[in-house]
């Protein structure tokens, strides 16, 4: 039997391996952006792939958006009427949606519902060595399987989450107007008076092509990365939920940092 | 999935995605600061703008008529200068003048415009000259307590005696 | 050619693959030790070991997959691993390799795979494309099967699609990687015929990696035996046949025992089992 390694080196082994992961994601990436050329003349294998996450992703995306909007709307409305503010309803939805819950929930949904396919789809075509004998077709596969999928992932993100925040909104209004009956007026002029577009619409959609970058980069990394066999796979995918989850609230919290640090 | 199809339903994606940004841009957010409409820049001096934010709403008669676009620090006269970029479409009399509010008692402060009976109206580089300063909390307080303190002869509960280093 | 001259091995110049003296190491770990190996156009040649001898990887060193570290691999005379990545691209398109289990691609119809390579590497026309890949699959007999995808063939038919795609811009070189692993007799003949077909057919260079011996036997032209990442032994079919080296002998005749042993190394048994000191 192996002597048990001692906690310290674990440790430090752990961190170099992330380190060298890292590395390795980053170099994976820049082939990804320097070969992606073939796929932007070919645009057609980019249409394939936002069927694949985008639309794919549709159902989850509108479902979740609507009750977390109900949801917001409920929430707000006891904390606000606690105050006599539940006037200002709207803005607490909207903001929400627009500046965080937008971008981040939606992010989380593709990483898991997108995010993972990707990762189990390229593994599995690493698996089945589709990869090599594409390679010794002479067609490059970063360039004919990986870029597709990513250029799709960062076209699909931000639509995706603005699709979310607008359903959101609906929601919030479903439950605060329809159903509590907060003033209509108020509750669309308060939002329309606090919500700016640069600052709060156009900071969202900025979060949210970083967030499909940062989960595709990673969803196709583990998937290349894997190892060839089933459990590798189901590892690889696991591991694309995860990090690309942890990325997404590291990733908000500078972007946030970054953008609202005057307001 | 055959093409066309696969094709149709990614346009409707597309289509649903920007008719989203399109609706939080008009519906949810104001769409103010991409709105072209021409907008004229006037400076008023403040001896204390409280906690009046860059962005700030400027109103008159309480309807929204800009906002401010910069604060900066006069060094000349130690003064706050904000810079308040106003709407084309509303003029305002050169003797307006601009006082800094809140919006009840614990809200966003704003900016409020009192129009005045001046024949000429304010345009670019004018100064608004009749400016009244935020209202600080604590200012309000110590006030207060020390009319009280006068009022009441002598305490000196008002005055907390400082702890003198004397060597 | 007659099919009888095919059949008897002629030393030639016209070598297509010729392997020179190649080794190749994953770190610390060698894989092949100096490697000498020669196919000539039009041949079936197999490439015969236990499992783990390096066989699979002499095919990704002619492919350009891999470098060796010392020696040299030659298609068609020019050097794979001083080859630039666009030359190698290139000479990639004259290879064609049928992976273990086919490799088709999951996501695309028959049709889609077999056309794959026509329509990434030429511009013909799509009615053009359809008549050629129809070809290609009549040749492996499943011009029926056109409209599946890959997860409703069987195995065997799996490995004959990915023939048919192989063979789709007509290469002068096919590798097959293990290509009998995990069929049925019926299918496994199947593919044996179809190879030894499709090369004198074509006029194709084949190269058989395998350890299935007597259908090799069957269909190679000449054979090389690799163990431990040399070669051990080679000849025509009839020479591997009358061998008497004990390791050419234990391959044929599949014993459990003799220069490849049924243990792998370990410390003497009693010692093991803590009866002996």
């Amino acid at each position: 039997m192996k002597s048990q390694p001692n906690v310290v080196s674990r440790i430090g082994h752990g961190v170099i391996d992330s380190i060298w992961r890292l590395g390795s994601a980053a170099r994976f990436l820049g082939q990804v952006l320097w070969r992606s050329g073939l796929s932007w003349r070919r645009f057609q294998l980019i249409m394939n792939e936002v069927y694949a996450s985008g639309v794919l992703s549709l159902i989850i995306i509108v479902v979740s958006g609507l009750f977390v909007g109900m949801v917001l709307g409920l929430q707000g409305y006891q904390t606000l009427q606690t105050y006599g503010t539940e006037q200002s309803l709207g803005v607490l939805v909207a903001l929400s949606l627009v500046r965080e819950l937008g971008p981040v929930v939606a992010a989380l949904l593709f990483a898991s519902r997108a995010g993972s396919a990707i990762t189990a789809e390229v593994g599995l075509m690493k698996t089945t060595e589709q990869l090599k004998a594409m390679e010794m077709m002479a067609v490059d596969p970063i360039a004919r399987v990986i870029a597709p999928r990513f250029w799709a992932g960062v076209i699909s993100m931000p639509l995706l989450a603005a699709i979310f925040s607008i359903v959101g909104v609906f929601g919030g209004y479903l439950v605060g107007v329809v159903l509590i009956g907060v003033d209509d007026g108020a509750f669309w002029s308060q939002m329309q008076a606090a919500v700016d577009v640069r600052n709060d619409v156009l900071n969202g959609v900025i979060k949210s092509v970083v967030f499909g970058f940062a989960i595709t980069t990673i969803a196709l990394f583990e998937g290349y990365d894997a190892m060839p066999t089933a459990e590798g796979i189901s590892r690889a995918t696991t591991r694309t939920v995860v990090t690309s989850s942890l990325a997404i609230l590291a990733l908000d919290f500078v972007l946030t940092a970054f953008m609202f640090k005057g307001i | 999935m055959e093409r066309a199809k696969l094709d149709f339903w990614v346009g409707l994606f597309v289509l649903a995605g920007f008719a989203a940004l399109l609706g939080l841009a008009l519906k949810v957010g104001n769409m103010s600061s991409f709105s072209s409409a021409p907008t004229y820049n006037v400076q008023a001096d403040f001896n204390n703008i409280g906690s009046l934010k860059v962005r700030a709403p400027i109103k008159s008669a309480g309807v929204v008529v800009g906002r401010v676009s910069a604060i900066r620090f006069d060094n000349q006269n130690f003064e706050a200068t904000v810079t308040l970029t106003l709407d084309g479409q509303y003029q305002f009399p050169k003797d307006t003048s601009a006082a800094i509010m809140t919006s009840g008692l614990l809200g966003e402060q704003f900016v409020a415009l009192d129009a005045g009976g001046d024949v000429k109206n304010l345009a670019t580089g004018d100064k608004i000259k009749i400016t009244q300063s935020a209202v600080v909390l604590e200012n309000l307080i110590s006030q207060f307590l020390y009319n009280k303190a006068s009022d009441a002869p002598k305490t000196d509960a008002a005055q907390t005696p400082t702890q003198g280093t004397q060597p | 050619m007659s099919s009888l001259f095919t059949r008897i091995f002629i030393v030639s110049a016209d070598n297509l693959i010729e392997i020179n003296n190649v080794s190749f190491a994953y770190g610390s770990r060698a894989i092949l030790k100096g490697i000498n190996l020669v196919a000539p156009r039009g041949k079936v040649i197999a490439i015969m070991g236990g499992s783990g001898s390096g066989k699979t990887t002499l095919l990704r060193l002619i492919g350009g997959q891999l470098r060796p570290t010392h020696g040299e691999v030659r298609v068609d005379g020019q050097v794979i691993h001083q080859l630039s990545n666009d030359a190698l691209y290139k000479i990639r398109r004259k290879m064609g390799m049928l992976f273990q289990f086919g490799a088709l691609f999951t996501d695309m119809s028959v049709f889609d795979n077999v056309a794959f390579q026509m329509r990434e590497h030429t511009d013909l026309s799509e009615e053009l494309i359809h008549d050629l890949v129809l070809m290609k699959l009549h040749a492996v007999g499943l011009r029926g099967a056109h409209d599946l995808m890959p997860y409703e063939l069987s195995g065997g038919m799996a490995r004959r699609v990915a023939l048919a795609r192989a063979v789709a811009l007509d290469p002068q070189l096919i590798m097959y990687d293990e290509p009998f692993t995990g069929l049925d007799p019926i299918s496994l003949d199947v593919i044996g015929n179809l190879i030894r077909r499709m090369t004198d057919a074509l006029g194709l260079t084949s190269i058989l990696v395998t350890h299935d011996i007597h259908k090799s036997l069957n269909i190679a032209d000449y054979v090389y035996f690799i163990s431990d990442g040399m070669v051990e032994a080679e000849g025509t079919p009839d020479e591997i046949r009358a061998s008497t080296l004990p390791f050419v002998h234990q391959f044929i005749h599949a014993e459990e025992n003799g220069p490849v042993p049924f243990h792998y190394p370990a410390p003497d048994y009693a010692v093991d089992l803590g009866v002996a000191r």
